[in-house]
């Protein structure tokens, strides 16, 4: 029988005959950047071709010949592989590259496959002990809101209330330094790190980073002496040792890098050698693992928090705009030491009013704000902005929201906002502390 | 015939080297594989030149790669085969000809627009139905020669053809894929690679097995060479281009054979392989007629260090100093069989040896035909013998020595190899050895290594590219060869030569610069028996760029250099291409005005006057052989021929 082009579907066996040449090979589905008057045909040989219908005969040989729909979909699970110890590993799973494969609908590499798989991706786990897979989200990172910090905050805690050895949270890496700074405000007295851990080469490829980085991360949480949420990535491009950074304060540095995750105006935590599966710590500055105290969750944050960025040529009505729609806090990515357009000391001045909180971080990202040198930084202290000292922009935004979704109080928010809490705030900045980059032989 | 004698088996074995391969059904398919000359690699900005300079200083990053599943769920066997291994892999990044891409620390940009016009230009030439629409796929290969574990690869037309005398050979597919990276080192536990190569554009030409001869083979490869030389956009020299063969005969096995670098090898490739296919075919025989059962062979592997404790074995003993221990297992009925020779110097002992190697990372096995040798006593022979509860009369032996995890990963390949002899041949992908003879690799890869490149988005082929790529599209050989016979007027000889060479396109070039100032008999005799003879005395030829030939060619143009010094001017060029080609010419010139080479004649006759007066009849010669010597290869033969004549008649008289 023959049939036109709408009437194969994919995962069809089908023969085509076009311009005296027959081409043989199931259908694939089409990718979003495929022209619609095509079949993307998979040959005996494994490639995909695009192939016109128009002038072409199609012989439909075997109906469903593989079922796309059951590869590429698969059910979220709960899942447990004893190990070959007696510790428990519990990998709480949020999405992102690291627990990703190929998707047909898009063509593009989405999460999909459940953590669970990365077992069979990183059998070493399993040396360390019996690993929980909790299948809790499957977003891709950029779409990670304060509700899902929420929810992993809680996820976190029933883990470590329950009794496990190590946690680690999967997480895409474009917004993992953010959900890292919420853990961090959010779970304190922690008795063991949690490590956060994604991956910039996805793991359906033999090249990824996800493996020594999971198993990095795993090994940190286990054995590491501090209690604090952390992030576990590649040090260096070689596969060589892995970082664990200060949750808040790490900043994804490169687009797509292995070693783009990097410690900002600090020194890492520790790094995990490869060969040798041991941690070795750096900093000598942490919080120690909590063995008395009872853990603290205060997971909530205030959503109606903004980040904005200062230019050349920012108008003040985005403050305005901001205030109107009832924001209750703003964080300033300023320029330098802390700084904005005087144009919009009005504007800030009358959010003061209004009870919204206003804190300046630096865009310059390295280096601590310091308005004390400049008469706009002056005029700005003076309208009631609050400097974030060396606080990242992306940990200021979060602090400044679990601040607001925690303590009713706007003078105890103020407060402590500028005091150290989880050492988001580094007071001493040591000449190393910031990269040597290339400049000639 | 040769090659029988040197066989010296206990067993006699039939066969000889003057095949009917008809009869033995052969069937061949060539894979071709050629860089295209574009100016930057296929998915990123990087030149396509290869580095030359030293490794220090450059950045060095080390990797491991994991095996992963394809989109319909299965893992690839030679990918598996491949992790097992367990390799660290260093890459050597110099700048300028690598960047993140090549270093999979940066997605792969769009697909390169100029090599895709050339494969289709090419691809049109061999009438292969461009597809509509191309779709890169990332092809698991977990040696670490492409950095991402896969290679890049689209496949951008399908079907073809090409006349040959023993009849039309159908073109399977062309494809477009990435380069992978240069092997430089083994250092046993890890594998250098240098990444300048990564990513250069090459084009597949993949025929069916529609190939019956060896001869047929080597003329099919030259002919799908010749066209891609004639687009004038592929890349020239030793590496630039490599076929691979799969190799077939009836109740063989379809055996893939990797990397044959020069194309004169090609017959001698499949020849051995035919041959290697026949002796498995009677060792297999061999063993059914002892009857042996696959269930004969154990599995068992014996820690046998201690049978060695007071060995005379310095291969035994280093090895135990070390704390290596010694492992054997024992190849039940398979006697005698391990000496056999498979293809000249490679008995079946020699594959065993390969796949422990391969699969265990030893330096390989010792086995009881070969038994008693590297210090291994006969006494000693005996032990293992007892200690195996084999039979010294119809049993092999098999050791190997080192770690623990690699000997029995060696033995249980080398068992499972020798359980394989006796259902017949192993499928496997082989790698060609520089004399034409093949070694294992790996077991053959299966459809489920391939699964689609989505970072690259997919290429519709429209009218735009497609009239780019007619740019490209070769002419065909035939019409070539006319027209070097009829308008050039090269003889049929020099003719084929030149198609034969990689300089095809130079000649057009060439010829087409320096118009009837230069005699294109001359441009085709230079490109090819002088070119030749220089590669013949290991001048690196590739070296020689149409610019520099150009430069030379016009020394000779404007009288500065003779056809002798053009000849120096390239040798010496290749030899060291760092110095300019105009400081050469300088050196070689023969400016020497007209007047030097007089000076030089009567100096020569002046000194030797005597002696020519003498000898008369040999005095041209005399002074010929002397003046030239003199001037060495400043001054063109023919003008000094013809002012040692002139010189002679004016002062010893006529007659010269």
């Amino acid at each position: 029988m023959d049939f036109t082009g709408s009437q194969v579907r994919p995962g069809d066996l089908v023969r085509i005959f076009k311009d005296g040449y027959v081409i043989e090979g199931i259908v694939m589905p089409l990718t979003e950047y495929s022209s619609k008057d095509l079949l993307v045909i998979k040959l005996s040989n494994g490639y995909n071709v695009g192939i016109s219908i128009a002038g072409a005969r199609i012989e439909v040989i075997k109906e469903r010949y593989i079922n796309i729909e059951e590869l590429t979909a698969e059910e979220p699970r709960v899942s447990f592989v004893r190990g070959m110890s007696d510790k428990l590993i519990s990998v709480i799973s949020t999405g992102g590259t690291i627990v990703s494969k190929v998707e047909y609908g898009t063509g593009a590499v989405k999460p999909a496959i459940t953590a669970e798989e990365l077992l069979e991706f990183v059998p070493e786990l399993k040396d360390l002990g019996s690993i929980e897979v909790v299948d809790l989200f499957r977003l891709l990172s950029e779409n990670m809101d304060p509700d899902h910090w929420t929810a992993i905050a809680n996820t976190v805690a029933k883990k470590l209330n329950g009794g496990v050895d190590g946690i680690v949270v999967t997480h895409g890496t474009d917004t993992m330094s953010y959900t890292a700074s919420a853990l961090a405000f959010a779970l304190r007295n922690l008795p063991m790190p949690i490590a956060m851990v994604g991956s910039q080469r996805s793991s359906d490829r033999p090249s990824s980073d996800a493996a020594l980085n999971l198993l990095s991360a795993a090994i940190t949480s286990l054995n590491a002496p501090f209690g604090e949420v952390v992030v576990v990535m590649h040090g260096v491009i070689s596969d060589s040792y892995s970082l664990v950074h200060r949750g808040v304060k790490v900043r994804k540095m490169h687009s797509s890098r292995r070693d783009a995750f990097q410690s900002i105006n600090d020194l890492p935590l520790a790094k995990v050698d490869y060969s040798s599966r041991k941690l070795i710590m750096i900093n000598s500055r942490y919080i120690k693992r909590c063995t008395k105290g009872e853990l603290i969750v205060m997971p909530k944050f205030e959503k109606k928090v903004a980040l904005v960025k200062a230019y050349p040529g920012f108008n003040h009505e985005i403050i305005d705009f901001l205030v109107d729609r009832g924001y209750r806090g703003i964080v300033i990515e300023g320029t330098g030491l802390g700084h904005i357009s005087e144009s919009c000391i009005s504007s800030i001045r009358r959010a003061v009013e209004d009870d919204v909180i206003i804190a300046m971080a630096t865009q310059a990202i390295f280096g601590r704000v310091n308005m004390n040198v400049y008469t706009t930084g002056r005029r700005l202290l003076l309208s009631g902005v609050l400097p974030a000292s060396d606080m990242l922009p992306e940990t200021a935004y979060v602090k400044l929201s679990w601040l607001l979704g925690n303590f009713s109080d706007l003078n105890e928010v103020r407060g402590l906002f500028t005091v150290n809490l989880v050492h988001e705030i580094n007071e001493v900045h040591e000449e190393r502390l910031f990269p040597k980059w290339y400049h000639g032989l | 015939m040769k090659l029988m004698k040197s066989m010296k088996n206990d067993y006699s074995l039939s066969g000889t080297m003057d095949f009917n391969y008809d009869e033995l059904g052969l069937r061949v398919g060539l894979e071709v594989h050629q860089q295209l000359d574009t100016k930057a690699k296929l998915f990123c900005k990087c030149s396509t030149k290869l580095y030359e300079g030293s490794f220090e200083g450059v950045a060095r990053i080390e990797r491991y790669l994991r095996v992963t599943k394809s989109e319909i769920g299965e893992v690839d066997p030679a990918a598996v085969f491949e992790f097992m291994k367990g390799k660290k892999i260093i890459y050597l990044a110099p700048s300028n000809h690598t960047c993140g891409v090549e270093l999979d620390e940066e997605p792969p940009h769009e697909l390169n627009r100029e090599a895709l016009e050339i494969a289709l230009g090419i691809a049109m030439g061999f009438k292969s139905k461009v597809v509509d629409e191309v779709h890169v796929m990332r092809k698991i290969v977990v040696d670490g020669s492409n950095t991402t574990g896969f290679q890049r690869t689209a496949i951008i037309a399908l079907g073809g053809e090409l006349d040959d005398d023993e009849g039309i050979v159908r073109i399977q597919t062309i494809c477009l894929e990435e380069d992978s990276a240069r092997k430089i080192d083994d250092l046993g536990d890890a594998v250098v690679y240098n990444l300048d190569r990564l990513g250069i554009p090459l084009i597949e030409i993949a025929t069916a097995p529609d190939i019956k001869s060896p001869e047929q083979a080597l003329r099919v490869a030259s002919k799908i060479g010749l066209m891609l030389r004639l687009t004038n956009k592929v890349k020239r020299g030793l590496g630039t281009i490599r076929q691979d063969l799969n190799i077939s005969i009836k109740d063989g096995a379809k055996i893939e054979i990797k990397g044959v670098q020069r194309l004169e090898l090609l017959p001698k490739v499949i020849m051995y392989e035919v041959l290697r296919q026949l002796k498995l075919l009677e060792i297999k025989n061999e063993l059914i007629r002892r009857g042996v059962r696959e269930e004969d062979i154990q599995d068992r592997i014996y820690d046998v260090t201690n049978l060695f404790r007071d060995t005379k074995s310095r291969l035994i003993s280093g090895n135990v100093s070390k704390g290596y221990k010694v492992y054997a297992a024992c190849l039940k009925g398979f006697k005698g069989l391990l000496k056999l020779e498979l293809q000249p110097g490679r008995r079946f002992g020699t594959e065993l040896s390969d796949y422990a190697r391969q699969w265990g990372g030893t330096s390989g096995i010792i086995h009881t035909d070969e038994l008693p040798a590297y210090g291994i006593s006969h006494d000693e022979v005996l032990e293992l013998y007892k200690y195996l509860g084999a039979n010294i009369e119809s049993d092999a032996i098999v050791l190997t020595v080192g770690p623990e995890d690699r000997c029995i990963n060696a033995l249980r390949a080398v068992i499972n190899r020798a359980k394989e002899a006796l259902r017949g041949i192993p499928k496997e992908t082989r790698a060609a050895n520089e004399d034409g003879t093949t070694r294992y690799m790996r077991p053959q890869p299966g459809a489920a290594r391939m699964y689609p490149e989505t970072d690259v988005p997919p290429v519709k082929i429209d009218e735009r590219i497609i009239k780019e790529a007619l740019k490209y599209v070769p002419k065909d050989p035939g019409s070539v060869y006319d027209e070097l016979v009829r308008k050039y007027s090269l003889s049929q000889e020099l003719s084929r030569q030149l198609l034969r060479s990689p300089y095809i396109t130079y000649f057009y070039e060439l010829v087409q610069e320096f118009g009837d100032e230069i005699p294109p008999q001359y441009v085709a005799s230079l490109l090819t028996i002088h070119i030749g003879s220089l590669r013949n005395e290991g001048v690196p030829v590739e070296n020689l760029s149409i610019e520099v030939i150009k430069h030379a060619l016009n020394a000779l143009r404007q009288g500065r250099l003779s056809r002798d010094g053009v000849i120096n001017v390239l040798r010496e060029y290749a030899l060291d291409n760092r110095r300019p080609i105009s400081e050469l010419i300088e050196k070689y010139s023969t400016a020497l005005d007209i007047k030097y080479i007089y000076d030089a004649v009567h100096r020569v006759i002046d000194s030797n006057i005597d002696e020519l007066v003498k000898r008369k009849d040999k005095a041209f010669n005399i002074v010929m052989g002397r003046v030239m010597n003199e001037l060495r290869g400043k001054a063109d033969g023919k003008l000094v021929a013809e002012v040692v004549k002139k010189v002679l008649n004016e002062r010893l008289g006529h007659g010269y």
